[in-house]
Formats: C-alpha cells, structure tokens, sequence
C-alpha cells in the first residue's frame, strides 16, 4: 500500500499559456496562503505551458486548483514520455512495479530519461470494478477529430479498467495530453511530450467567462479584466473574513475577487461621478447609465452583496482613515494618467475662497497628482494601514526601454515579493508589483527618494518613433505628392 | 473608521458625527467569521455611539464583554449595524470645526474643496 504520509504523488499542472510572467507569483502565493511545501521534478520553462511537480497530497492539490486563475487542470501523473509509444511501454511497466514507488528504466539514468514507471498501486487503486471512469484527450498546439482522439483512447485497452464507462460524471476521470510547443506557425507532426495521469481539479478559468466584463453590470473605462483582478487577488493572499481596501477603486473591478474569495471590501475614489455611476456610459451604444449600475450592483449580481461594505468619495493625498485601522490587503490599480488623469483636490490660485451658494454640490478643482507623489503616499499609506505579513498589491507604467528594477518604488517596510510584467504596447507595460509588509513602524519615507523625473503620460504619448500628429502630417504630404491620386482629384473636379 | 484629520487645523478630527435623514435595511448573509476578526478593528465606543446616534444601538451592550466569538446573539447585532444598516443620505460631522460632509445614495463625499486644501 501507498503510504500517503510519506511518499509525495507526482503532478502534472497542466497551465493556461497566457500571462506566463504571473504563473510563479500567483502559485507562489496560493502555494503560501495554504502553507503547501512543493518539490519541482523539472525546472518549470517559460516554453512550456505545465509544470511536473511533487505535493504532499491530493488536498493540497485541490485547495491550489480552488484558487489558481492559471491552472487549467491538475493530473496524477501516471506516465510521461518524449513519444506516444514510450508512454504506453512506462504504463505497461508500472503495471509491474511492485517497489511502491518510481522506479527510472534506464540503467544510465540522467534527468532528461523518459522512462520513469510509477507505482502500480496509483494505476490499481483507480480500476476497481465498481469505479466508472473515462478518458479524456487533450493537445496543446495541435487540433485532432473526435475520430482521432478516440483512437488515440483505443490504445490504452490493455490498462485494467474493469468499471463501467461512463461520460458523465465518472468516478475517475483519466487524462491523455499531447504538448506540440508553444509556436502555433510551427508545429510539429509528433508531439515533444505526453503524458497521463489521473484527473484530480480543474483550476478557475470559469471564472473568468462569470466574471466577464462583457456580462457586468457596472464598468467603466479602466475596469481591470476578470483574469487578471483574480491574479491581483490571489497574490494579495485573500483569505476569508479579509479586510480589503482599494484606494482607487472606480467601478470596483478589483473588489469583485476580492469579495469572491471571502473578503469584506472597501474602496474609495476621487471621482464623484464614478462612485455614483453618473459618468458617460462606457459600453457602446448606451445613452445612459442605468439604476442598478453600481459597484453594490456588480455585488449583487455575483451573489456576494454580504461582502460588500462601502465606498468613500474621498481624495487620497488627504489621510482620512481612522489611526490603528488595519487592512489586511490593500489592492489597487492607480491612474496613470492616461485614461484616467492622476489628480488630487487643489488649485493653482492663491487665496482662493468659495461662496456659500457654491458649497453646496461643489465639485472642486484638482490638480496634477505626480506618479511619483501618488507610489510614495501609497507605500506611506500601506506601511500605516497595512496588518504586518500582509500584501500591496498594484500596477505600475512605465516604458519598457527604460525599465530598470531599481526604479520600482522602495519602502523600508517593504519587500518587493513579485513583480510580474503585462505588455500594454511595443513601448509601454505594466508591472504587477506585490509588496509584502515586513516591518512596522517606520517613519513615513520622504517622496524624494522614490521621485524621479517621471511623467508616464508625457512618455505614452511621446516615446513612439512618430507622434500620431506627425503620422498624420506626414501621410497627408505622401497623398499630395503621388501623383495618381492627384490625377484622380483632378478628374473629379472635372465631372 | 474615518476621521476629518484632513481638515486643517483639526488634530484629530474623531469620531466624526452623524446625522442620518434616509436609513436603509438591507438583509445580508451573516458570517459569524467574519465579524469576529473585525470587532477588534472597530474603536467599540465609537460603534455603539454612532449606532445609538441613528436608533439602531438597541440590544448593543455599551461595554464589550471578552469572549464575544461565543456570543451569537451579540455577533448578530453587530451584523446588523455593521453591514445591513446604511445610511442613504445624511451628514457625517467633524466634531472639532464642525464641517459637514454630505452622505449621498449611500456615499459618504469626504472630498474638502480647493480653499480647505490650500
């Protein structure tokens, strides 16, 4: 018998191939919140959209698939081979391994060797008779019939399944994949790898069709897809019974995972508008904002209005929370200065009064909130704000040319745990920065430190090798002087 | 859980009043949980003064007993004001200056205007 106190099973997590830059950060965190140790059985690879590792059991493998955006699905791994046929001669050998735990083929054996047999008891405890089962085909990089695919399931005949076939619903699910590289212009005829193992949990990746922008009620210009607020959420380690606060919180996409995964959310914005979804409509073709559009609205519409506590219009260059209030995440995506401007309550003129009659409904003016200003008051804010051991997590733009680890906002009470990068264009990206809080009581850090000459906006605008004007200008000048498009204005003043 | 700190001259700006014109009810899940991990967060006077102040402090004792998690009865309430009870329209009021800040739809609008902020 397998004993499951001290022999790890093998894995295989088979990932989504998107946003590869966030698959250590998220899985490091998930891996974290649970406390779950994990042993890499191949160094995992940028080009390859799985990971084999060891984890200590089937719970662990669970809690992480319950969590992970990324993972697709988790496998028992039964077998892994460079070749279908290899495959099939590991399975047929585990079938005889009697030692209870992997056994390597090769008398030379060295880590790239495909011949690895696992244990019989894996394969044995599965194929009793009164277990159902099916198997399924997948393949990465390559499309096969439904044809193919069965016989491709014809070829694992010989395994002892004595059960019952069932489609639906089975007691054990079985898994046959195919890897065909990651390069959809050049695939190849044979797969580089296959494997098979037992099916044990799919990831979240419904999540992202039910959380979909598309089918929220309320959003807005900047709202952070489901995908990645997920990923956000995950790093910040959001626990059940969490205290959650985004700062710049808009039409609240951030809190949607947040309060999925069991925090108690609170956001607050600057903008007036935004907070009581009386700004423009930001779908298509609507006129106008409906009632229900709210971030209480979304809340409702996920079933997860009891984890919603409040937004605040406020300003947050102005402290305003009440001292010794801790959250234990802050997550948040700052403006910058693109499609949201970065501002903060002020005004350019001195002296400046207002007039009873004014107060009332005042919206008053802003003026420039400085990215660097902005990063420093956040990191000030989290280090006051923040329980100790908990997570910031944030975007931060910049322009990839430029980009330089040491340019990341810094804060003694800070460590820098990821920082995992989206391509926003061929010149621009955004970092996803997660900081855990390791000290406390620091004073706050001056903003010198952290500012340099830094104007993202000025830079998206600028850096390309033409600004848009300059584009224009210049196909304008090549329509006048070709020569058949002047021939074909001539004529038509003609008729 | 705010404060009108922001206010110049105001040192600590806490707690911070309030006038209720338009309360709402809504009935939420309750997650005994939940409420436990954040009574120690809440400034407890503060809850039951503020409570008090818009008629739904009854049954809340005005002195914390420990072992409140064993406490159902007790976490229920503190549900109710904490998550069910909303404020619709109304005035959060700086205890020290005075200066109101409007709660709309449920909103509080804590923005100072360009004079205050000078």
């Amino acid at each position: 018998m397998l004993n499951d106190d001290k022999m790890w099973r093998r894995y295989l997590m088979w990932f989504a191939h998107e946003h590869v830059d966030f698959r250590h950060a998220e899985i490091n965190s998930i891996l974290s919140i649970f406390n779950i140790p994990i042993k890499y059985i191949e160094q995992p690879s940028v080009q390859k959209p799985y990971w084999i590792v060891e984890l200590p059991t089937e719970d662990s493998v669970k809690k992480i698939a319950s969590r992970s955006v990324l993972v697709k699905c988790c496998i028992e791994l039964w077998s892994r081979a460079n070749t279908e046929s290899q495959l099939h001669t590991n399975l047929k050998n585990s079938l005889q391994n009697k030692t209870g735990k992997w056994v390597v083929g090769d008398d030379n054996s060295n880590c790239t060797s495909d011949k690895y047999f696992c244990p019989k008891e894996l394969i044995e405890s599965c194929c009793t008779a009164k277990n159902s089962f099916k198997i399924e085909v997948e393949t990465f990089c390559k499309h096969f019939t439904l044809k193919e695919k069965v016989e491709k399931i014809e070829g694992f005949s010989y395994l002892p399944l004595d059960g019952p076939v069932k489609l639906k619903n089975p007691d054990v699910t079985l898994s046959y994949l195919e890897f065909y590289g990651v390069d959809p212009n050049n695939v190849p005829g044979k797969p580089y790898d296959v494997f098979f193992g037992k099916w044990v949990a799919d990831g979240q990746r419904e999540l992202i069709q039910t959380h979909s922008l598309k089918k929220r009620q309320f959003i807005g210009n900047t709202s952070m897809d489901a995908q990645l607020s997920i990923i956000m959420a995950n790093q910040a380690q959001v626990r059940p019974g969490d205290l959650v606060l985004d700062p710049f919180v808009g039409s609240g996409s951030l809190l949607v995972p947040a309060a999925h995964f069991g925090a108690h959310v609170w956001g607050s914005d600057i903008d007036f508008m935004m907070l009581h979804s009386r700004t423009r409509p930001t779908r298509v073709g609507q006129k106008v904002r409906t009632k229900d559009e709210s971030i209480r609205g979304n809340m409702k519409q996920y079933g997860i209005e009891s984890q919603y506590l409040d937004v605040v219009v406020s300003d947050f260059s102005m402290p305003m929370w009440r001292p010794g209030l801790k959250f234990d995440a802050i997550i948040t995506d700052p403006p910058y200065g693109v499609r949201e401007p970065t501002e903060r309550i002020g005004i350019e003129r001195e002296n400046y009064t207002l007039t009873e009659d004014h107060l009332v409904n005042h919206i008053p003016a802003k003026v420039e909130y400085g990215l660097p200003h902005l990063y420093s008051d956040l990191l000030n804010f989290a280090a006051t704000h923040l329980q100790i051991g908990r997570r910031l997590v944030c975007w931060y733009p910049l322009v990839r040319e430029e980009y330089n680890e040491d340019q990341l906002p810094r804060h003694p009470c800070f460590e820098l745990v990821s920082n995992s990068e989206q391509v926003l264009s061929k010149l621009t990206a955004r970092r996803l920065l997660t900081y855990q809080k390791v000290h406390d009581d620091v004073p706050p850090v001056p903003i010198e430190p952290i500012a340099r000459a830094y104007n993202f906006r000025e830079k998206y605008f600028s850096v390309g090798e033409e600004s848009r004007r300059e584009r224009k200008e210049r196909k304008a000048e090549e329509l006048a002087t070709n020569p058949l498009w002047r021939a074909a204005k001539n004529l038509d003043s003609v008729t | 859980m705010l404060t009108s700190k922001c206010l110049k001259g105001v040192m600590t700006g806490y707690p911070l009043a309030i006038n209720a014109t338009n309360i709402k009810v809504t009935e939420v899940d309750f997650n005994p949980e939940f409420i436990t991990r954040v009574i120690p967060k809440l400034d407890w006077e503060v809850l039951w003064t503020a409570a008090n102040s818009i008629g739904h402090g009854e049954g809340l004792p005005k002195i914390l007993e420990p072992k409140y998690e064993d406490n159902e009865e007790l976490l229920k309430k503190v549900h109710r004001v904490l998550l069910e009870v909303e404020i619709e329209e109304g005035n959060l009021t700086c205890p020290e200056s005075g200066r109101q800040f409007p709660i709309s739809k449920g909103i509080p609008n804590m923005l100072l205007t360009e004079a205050e902020v000078q």
